[in-house]
């Protein structure tokens, strides 16, 4: 189990179970003011306290590459954002990622896993297993997180990398980590 | 439904009357030949030019907009590339932006690459369509004329999102290449919004 130092009076978190609250208090440290997201059942906690934060612009898609268009705008009018989406999705990003890789646009893309460990249902399999190469071989960074100590480490310096350094990152939540799927 | 009115018009003059009567709006262009009819009436700082990312105009203006709410954020792109990002009628309702609007430059045919036949030239009406998902304000044109009333509707604070389809000819006019350095094109374009480049 992973604790992190708490506010005084306030119990230690255990971030294997917590990493999205712990999540989201990053991304609003990293001044992050603007989401887009399909939802994903391992994102719904992120989503919930985003879509209740009244500072940041939310928007929910019909698919995937909207979120990475979103996103562009946003940056060109000076707005960080970040896009949230499962692994089934990354496949439809691929060629609107030329935007931001082309023009060197800030991007955080946070990709929870499916197809990988423990899964149940053999369709999710195939892009599971394609989404870091694809993502790799249109030119984003690939990071990966197997605890929730690390998802938030990652995700932190992720956005330095990201808004400071123009660079386009996806974080990838391990399967394991999110745990399985009850059916 | 399908469009009787056979009447299109002059792209270009279209295009130049819209930024004329732009009022410091920042542009998007689709890619393609809105973003060179947008580059034959002047290079603009304000100007945002797409060539590539189908599918990606109304949402790149969507993400402006929701960013510089006190700007108007004018989008110009094209039947075929609206066609590919049809649910971002969607996207952009929901979201519900007052300082977003949508121009649609439709020759109802796919220009770029042969000029086949499109959707819209088929029946299907992006301005029925965005009505259908809740915009505020939408309308099909035809004649220059009613391009110059729609920039006196576009100076009026809008409700929500807007979108226009002006019916064009279909023409493969000479080409107005603006730059193809992304990377220069977004740090002029900050620039302009007072952000500086990492």
């Amino acid at each position: 189990m992973s604790m992190v130092a708490s506010k005084a009076g306030e119990p230690a978190r255990d971030l294997s179970v917590e990493w999205p609250q712990a999540l989201y208090e990053t991304l609003k440290r990293a001044r992050i003011g603007h989401m887009a997201y399909v939802p994903d059942a391992g994102h719904s906690t992120l989503i919930n306290l985003f879509s209740a934060d009244a500072d940041v612009k939310t928007n929910v898609l019909t698919t995937e590459e909207e979120g990475i268009a979103i996103a562009s705008g946003a940056w060109l009018g000076g707005m960080r954002s970040v896009v949230l989406m499962q692994s089934s999705g990354v496949g439809n990003c691929i060629n609107m990622l030329s935007l931001p890789v082309q023009a060197r646009i800030p991007l955080l893309m946070l990709v929870t896993m499916r197809g990988e460990w423990d899964e149940f249902n053999p369709w999710q399999v195939p892009m599971g297993q394609a989404t870091q190469p694809v993502l790799e071989a249109i030119g984003v960074t690939v990071l990966r997180a197997e605890t929730g100590a690390d998802l938030v480490d990652i995700v932190a310096q992720a956005t330095t990398m990201a808004f400071d350094a123009d660079q386009q990152i996806a974080v990838l939540i391990s399967q394991r980590l999110l745990g399985k799927k009850k059916w | 439904m399908i469009d009787m009115t056979q009447e299109a018009m002059d792209r270009r003059e279209a295009v130049k009357r819209l930024l004329a009567a732009r009022d410091g709006a920042l542009v998007v262009t689709g890619l393609g030949s809105p973003s060179y009819d947008v580059h034959a009436v002047g290079d603009a700082d304000h100007n945002y030019y797409l060539w590539g990312a189908m599918g990606g105009a109304a949402l790149v203006g969507l993400g402006m907009a929701q960013a510089q709410p006190n700007k108007r954020v004018m989008v110009i792109t094209g039947d075929g590339e609206q066609l590919m990002a049809f649910g971002s009628l969607a996207t952009i309702s929901v979201a519900a932006p007052r300082n977003l609007d949508l121009i649609v430059l439709d020759n109802q045919h796919f220009g770029e690459t042969g000029m086949q036949s499109s959707h819209t030239g088929r029946g299907i009406d992006f301005s029925t369509v965005a009505a259908a998902c809740g915009f505020a304000e939408t309308g099909r044109l035809h004649r220059l004329e009613e391009v110059d009333a729609l920039c006196e509707t576009l100076r009026k604070p809008a409700q929500g999102p807007r979108l226009f389809v002006l019916k064009i000819k279909a023409e493969n006019l000479p080409r107005s290449l603006p730059p193809r350095d992304a990377t220069f094109i977004k740090n002029r374009f900050r620039a302009h919004l007072g952000f500086a480049p990492c």
